[in-house]
């Protein structure tokens, strides 16, 4: 009984179509209009504004903790792209760019940022998921949308995005072995950004990619060039034609960078150098995107110039939006709201005592 | 009316909700071929098909986060937990997701969901078998947790908890699974969760206990009325969280002695806040100290000594002694 090998026809493609000069691949360039392009464009100029203000409204003490997208806005973009309106996108903490595509307002992400639950109040129509912020745990969810879209023969995606220390989770592992099990119609969107916290991947797993994941669990993995929205949007487009289709799953890594900290309140440069963040700076999606716009001919300077201005705009009226809603959000009773369908009685007294305090005590302040 | 076991009343709460509702689904370890470890699912997956009875990778985290998936999709998934004791797999789901998502969403997004497991000590079973941690659930806002203690009421309950629209922890005391018999109507029957029921009325003394361990507080009920003439009140708490605190508090208030049984351990179990909530509502009627026959603080011992861990019939007489003295 020698030993024998197992013949296992396994390789890991890596997909880059645009790099960092803003050069095309016309050979793999994806079938979009210039006005998906600039829809793409629009889209990472936004998130990075929005990122900078948010930045800023946190410096000032407006909102609370935040993780910044700055960075990683192509690999969100040229993912969630894709997605139809009833597609289902699931977002880990730091998909601010997605979910600024899929049409969730500035707005209710200032006031969500500023600690009042509304901000995270999911429109009607809209198939997005809030935050997760147990690293990994959303990925389970998705799978379980997928199977009941399967159940119920739909041609819906379900899409989920998490990082690269997500990986290493139960959840993850978990996950994706029951969405191939079960072929569920789910794309996993891991934005390897190189670090999880102060841990950087090459200690987060011996994996030499993370793409290859896949393989262990018998559905098509690809690694991508995560700040090429092209490369980015081709990789994503056959793994949700794939799962519309009844394929499956698939794991798309896009190799990206955390250009500022993790949240607003860590310090970077306690474990990174800054000649590491000067590599990925040249490599910044937005500027290679906008150099290959303009080299086709789809944009100009002064198209940007006004799409700065509009986007500032819109960004001004935004946070006033969000300040007038919030004046409106002091009645502490409301953290007794969406608990359960129907208060049980003894939350109910819990919440009636507390009132009652509330109005005894604003007495007190009036005598 | 047939007579079933907790077991088979189990299992015609499951296939009569399916057979009505093609959103319910189950799923979980071993219970679509096998038919359950316990057969609490047994001939559902003839009946349903692997689609709505899904044999599920060995996985507690997905099984619960992929059931929280569906439920917000608008199935209605029960899963089993094949031992409570393996559910701490998937508490981060529980806590972080399951009991989170509609108060994170304001609403938008629901989790009609049940997480069956059976739970409790007597079985003779190996270790992380016999836990009896409804404390964890129940400290959970936006669960409900229940736990029937017969065949009829198992039956009852768990069609409410299907239908609920809030994710319920439903615990399934494993010891008395098969080691009893009741008639159970073919016909729908519900029992609301939240709320508690009186099995003995009395005006001596109000015990209070659920589970497995109800049936000993009632042989000791019994035991009370014919050798000493005390009327014990005997209440069923059924949902240990919402807890129906207005059914204790009042029994109280009548009888003014109380003891309670669980078998989950002492310091902060379930006794314990009964206790809090009949001294902050029946306080002036008490006329006696408050007795608790519960397990000990002790990892639950392996099954040679696992009856010295649990309530005896012994021990709840001592304690309404005790009570009655005062
Ligand atoms: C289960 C869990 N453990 C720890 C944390 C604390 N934490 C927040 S983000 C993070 C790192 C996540 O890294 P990665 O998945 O690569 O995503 P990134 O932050 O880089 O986007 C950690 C450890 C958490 N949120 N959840």
């Amino acid at each position: 009984m020698p030993r024998k090998e197992i013949k296992l026809d396994h390789s890991i493609e890596h997909l880059s179509i645009l790099d960092e000069n803003g050069r095309l691949d016309q050979d793999l360039m994806p079938d979009l209009s210039k006005e998906q392009l600039l829809r793409f464009h629009r889209g990472m100029l936004l998130a990075r504004r929005f990122d900078e203000r948010l930045l800023l409204l946190q410096r000032q003490g407006h909102i609370g903790t935040f993780a910044p997208v700055k960075g990683q806005e192509a690999a969100q973009i040229g993912a969630v792209a894709n997605l139809k309106a009833e597609d289902w996108m699931l977002p880990a903490f730091r998909e601010i760019a997605a979910i600024l595509w899929r049409g969730t307002l500035p707005s209710a992400l200032i006031i969500f940022n500023a600690g009042y639950n509304e901000g995270g109040k999911i429109p009607q129509q809209q198939r997005d998921f809030p935050n997760a912020v147990p690293v990994a745990s959303q990925l389970p969810h998705g799978v379980g949308i997928a199977y009941g879209i399967k159940y119920r023969k739909k041609q819906e995606v379900v899409l989920t995005f998490f990082g690269d220390g997500a990986t290493s989770e139960g959840d993850f592992h978990e996950a994706l072995n029951f969405a191939a099990v079960f072929e569920v119609p789910a794309v996993f969107i891991c934005q390897n950004n190189h670090w999880a916290i102060s841990v950087p991947r090459e200690k987060q797993t011996k994996s030499k990619t993370l793409a290859q994941k896949a393989l262990a669990y018998g559905i098509p993995g690809i690694q991508v060039d995560g700040n090429d929205v092209l490369a980015v949007y081709a990789a994503t487009q056959e793994a949700v034609e794939r799962a519309r289709s009844g394929g499956g799953p698939t794991l798309i890594e896009c190799v990206t960078y955390r250009l500022t900290m993790h949240t607003t309140v860590d310090d970077p440069t306690k474990y990174r150098q800054e000649e590491e963040v000067k590599i990925w700076e040249k490599r910044d999606p937005l500027p290679r995107f906008q150099k290959f716009l303009q080299e086709a001919g789809h944009l100009s300077e002064k198209d940007i110039d006004d799409l700065e201005k509009e986007i500032k705009e819109h960004l001004d009226t935004e946070w006033s939006e969000a300040q007038q809603q919030m004046e409106k959000m002091g009645n502490p009773l409301d953290m007794f709201e969406h608990v359960y369908a129907q208060l049980p009685p003894y939350l109910q007294e819990q919440k009636e005592a507390f009132s009652q305090f509330i109005e005894a005590q604003k007495e007190a302040d009036h005598a | 009316m047939p007579e079933l076991t907790m077991v088979e009343a189990l299992n015609l709460a499951l296939k009569q909700e399916m057979e009505k509702d093609d959103r319910v689904m189950v799923l979980g370890e071993d219970v679509g071929v096998d038919g359950g470890v316990f057969r609490v699912t047994d001939g559902l997956i003839d009946a349903f098909g692997k689609e709505r009875v899904m044999d599920t990778p060995l996985a507690e985290g997905v099984i619960v986060g992929a059931s929280l998936g569906m439920a917000a999709y608008g199935l209605r998934p029960v899963c089993e937990m094949q031992f409570s004791g393996f559910s701490y797999f998937a508490m981060h789901q529980v806590e972080g997701h399951v009991s989170r998502l509609r108060w994170r969403s304001q609403g938008r997004y629901t989790v009609p969901m049940v997480i069956r497991m059976p739970y409790g000590a007597g079985v003779h079973a190996l270790e992380h078998h016999s836990e009896s941690k409804e404390i964890y659930y129940a400290h959970t806002p936006g669960l409900k947790m229940v736990i029937p203690s017969s065949p009829r009421n198992a039956r009852a309950l768990l069609v409410s908890a299907i239908r609920d629209p809030d994710p319920v922890v439903f615990f399934e005391p494993k010891l008395i699974y098969r080691a009893f018999r009741e008639e159970v109507p073919e016909e729908e029957e519900t029992f609301p969760l939240g709320k508690s029921r009186i099995l003995r009325e009395g005006n001596d003394l109000t015990l209070i206990a659920y589970g497995a361990m109800l049936h000993r507080t009632l042989e000791a009920a019994a035991r009370l009325s014919e050798e000493e003439g005390v009327e014990a009140e005997v209440i069923d708490l059924v949902t240990i969280h919402p807890l129906d605190d207005k059914l204790f508090t009042e029994s109280a208030r009548k009888t003014g002695r109380i003891v309670i049984v669980h078998e989950a351990h002492r310091s902060f179990g379930p006794a314990g806040e009964i206790m809090a909530r009949l001294i902050e509502k029946s306080f002036f009627y008490l006329e006696a100290p408050i007795q608790r026959v519960t397990g000990f603080d002790v990892i639950v011992p392996f099954f040679a000594r696992e009856q010295d861990y649990l309530p005896t019939v012994p021990r709840i007489l001592a304690a309404a002694r005790q009570a009655l003295s005062a």
